[in-house]
């Protein structure tokens, strides 16, 4: 999978955990920049992107993860 | 909604619940508001947002409190201003293992043990009381559930210093209070844990990063559980099982293979399958569920293949059996009919799909599981909750017969020519009198239960039952019907409360009333309701005279009746009318007001049931 595939998968995913078919995330996206996203549905978020995938991320990532760019470089570590 | 039944897509539901709760809200408008306090002893978010929707698919439209972070049990016992001013209508405590403060240690004696459990218990117990006397409210409390490790591996159950003998050991002291207080129920956390799988269940990422009790693909299912738990309490159980014959309750063709190759009983692994799904079924009949047969079949060789040796559900055991060519759905809406209960209590089991969905799009509100090949049967039916056992009563285990008994009599109808001679014959005995302890649980089920015959539909709890019961301004009456086919139990409430005619105003626009007076020179009727297995009995009769007499004593000269219209209720719209009251008000929205002045020579109207007080 490449780089832009896993960027077209994400933004269904964010489309559909936060109802909202708007959105377009890019490397930099943060929480800041989606309204809904806050502490909590960012739970619900990284399960989402785990099942689309079929990965899961663990502890340590979870933690380290600072932008969509991140979690995208992870899932590419991931999957081949 | 297909993506909120069992067996469900969890992950799907936790993605899209937003998109799904918009569709419901959109589906439906008559929803039962509920006032729920969900009180976490660990992060609750994700779980009430599941259990919204899973209420709503039941009709039920919840508006949630949810305690700060793991403080469940400071909000009850410091008196959390929120929670006292939201007023919860259910209270659910969402603890689990992670919530039990001390396990024993290895080096701690037997009565050191004995002391932690009592310790770990009361610390429950107090807010458990707490509650009862300050929210009267039905409490949901879960169990504990097992650790992910165990110290003591194989032994951690058999020695007292193992979590898994403590916690048992605690789960106990929970189910005894349960069997004592009417309105506290378990939610078996523990039976879900396991059956999702403990070790997925309990990955510790989801304690450790966001202090989850479960994992969160777990929580659908575990929402799922609590919420068969909140509809049963506010009576949106089901009440009929409706099966199909051949593929369902036998593997084979009745009418093409002939009784003797079906394949039910110990012969074969198939009929071995079928065997047990039989066994379930009749044990559903044993806690209250009607049974009834739906199948397209000559009725001759469907009542052979149901008295076949091997199978354990025999003719006798249904209250109606249609076997026909006609449709399927046709069929339900006349299995409907002759209960006279709703299709949306009815859950129609058939094998094949095709008849799922006639079923489903033709017969409004009748649940259709996608019940999956034979050995599957029984798990979903099983964990769909359609009859989720709040508590087992006498009435309960005697439903079906006293449905047959209602058959028997329209049967018998049928030969008197003067339906007045033929009631007579019925030899009807009721007891009518004002709310009593043994039949409050009775009173506030019927509450929530009776659409039809229900002038107010206002819904009860039990605790509000026992209020109105020792509440001076309260007329209270229940009435139970007996007769010469059977007992029928309490089938009629009506709940009346002495005021002044001030007051019409507030209840013609259902608004609380604030007057305190307890005097009153009139009676209103907050709820008039009856079974609809009673209908035509006269049995309204001899709860008005009751109520006149009620009134009488209290020297109230005049008793005034609403209704409010529903959706289901139209068969009462002109009740008070035909009571001999005289409608004052009628509203644009339907609601009218009845008044009836009781004469000075008012004459009994009830004329054909034998009432002891």
């Amino acid at each position: 999978m490449t780089r832009e595939e896993v960027f077209e998968k994400l933004n269904e995913v964010f489309r559909d955990v936060f109802d909202d078919e708007e959105i377009t995330v890019t490397d930099a996206t943060t929480a800041d920049d989606i309204e809904e996203w806050d502490s909590l549905e960012h739970i619900n978020l990284l399960a989402a992107v785990e099942q689309a995938f079929g990965m899961k991320f663990n502890m340590g990532q979870v933690v380290s993860m600072k932008n969509v760019g991140e979690m995208a470089d992870i899932i590419l570590s991931k999957i081949d | 909604m297909r993506e909120l039944e069992y067996p469900f897509d969890s992950e799907d539901i936790l993605k899209r619940s937003k998109k799904i709760k918009r569709r419901l809200l959109e589906e439906r408008s008559d929803f039962l508001q509920k006032k729920i306090a969900v009180l976490g002893g660990s992060t609750t978010h994700d779980i009430v947002r599941v259990l919204e929707v899973f209420l709503l698919e039941q009709g039920i439209q919840p508006l949630f409190y949810e305690s700060e972070y793991a403080q469940y049990w400071q909000d009850v016992m410091f008196d959390e201003p929120a929670l006292a001013a939201f007023g919860p209508d259910l209270i659910f405590i969402h603890t689990s293992n992670r919530n039990i403060a001390r396990f024993p240690g290895m080096g701690d004696t037997p009565q050191q043990i004995e002391d932690l459990l009592t310790e770990q218990y009361e610390h429950f117990q107090v807010m458990w009381d707490k509650i009862e006397k300050k929210y009267h409210c039905p409490v949901i409390q879960n169990n504990f559930e097992y650790p992910f490790y165990r110290i003591l591996g194989n032994r951690e159950a058999v020695d007292i210093h193992g979590r898994i003998s403590f916690i048992n050991r605690l789960n106990d002291k929970f189910y005894e209070y349960a069997r004592t207080h009417a309105h506290f129920y378990i939610n078996d956390l523990n039976y879900m844990a396991s059956a999702y799988g403990l070790d997925r269940w309990a990955d510790p990422l989801y304690w450790h990063m966001y202090k989850y009790a479960m994992c969160l693909q777990a929580i659908p299912e575990f929402a799922y559980n609590v919420s068969h738990i909140i509809k049963a309490v506010f009576g949106k159980n089901k009440k009929a099982l409706v099966l199909d014959l051949d593929n369902t309750l036998w593997g084979g063709i009745v009418g093409d293979d002939g009784v003797e190759h079906l394949e039910i009983g110990q012969e074969t692994p198939m009929g071995q399958v079928y065997a047990e799904f039989q066994g379930y079924v009749k044990a559903q009949k044993d806690i209250g569920v009607l049974l009834c047969v739906d199948s397209k079949n000559e009725r001759d060789n469907a009542i052979a293949g149901l008295n076949h040796p091997d199978g354990t559900l025999k003719p006798e055991d249904f209250i109606v059996i249609k076997a026909n060519w006609e449709p399927k759905s046709q069929n339900m809406a006349e299995i409907a009919q002759e209960l006279n209960i709703l299709p949306d209590s009815l859950v129609f089991v058939d094998d094949n799909p095709a008849e799922q969905e006639i079923v489903e799009s033709q017969v409004a509100g009748v649940s259709v599981p996608r019940i999956g090949s034979p050995e599957q049967y029984i798990r979903v039916l099983d964990r769909s909750g359609f009859f989720e056992v709040t508590q087992l009563s006498e009435d309960d285990r005697k439903r079906n017969e006293m449905y047959k008994a209602n058959l028997q009599r329209q049967k018998q109808a049928q030969n008197f020519g003067d339906y007045r001679e033929y009631l007579l014959s019925l030899q009807m005995r009721a007891t009518i009198r004002a709310f009593e302890a043994l039949y409050m649980a009775r009173i506030a089920q019927l509450s929530n239960k009776s659409n039809q015959f229900n002038l107010t539909t206002r819904r009860y709890t039990q605790t509000d039952i026992e209020a109105f019961a020792t509440d001076a301004r309260y007329i209270t009456r229940y009435g139970k019907l007996e007769d010469k086919f059977g007992d029928n139990g309490v089938v009629s409430v009506v709940i009346g409360r002495q005021g002044s005619m001030e007051e019409i105003a507030a209840y013609q626009k259902r608004e609380p009333i604030l007057t305190q007076n307890s005097g009153g020179e009139i009676l209103h009727l907050e709820l008039w309701l009856m079974s609809c297995r009673v209908l035509k009995r006269d049995m309204e009769y001899a709860m008005m005279d009751s109520v006149v007499d009620a009134c009488r004593d209290r020297g109230i000269g005049t008793i005034i009746g609403y209704y409010y219209p529903t959706a289901k209720n139209g068969m009462v719209r002109e009740f008070y009318g035909q009571m001999g009251f005289e409608k004052i008000a009628e509203d644009d929205t339907g609601v009218s007001t009845w008044r009836y002045v009781i004469p000075k020579d008012y004459q009994k109207k009830n004329t054909v049931i034998e009432v002891a007080n």
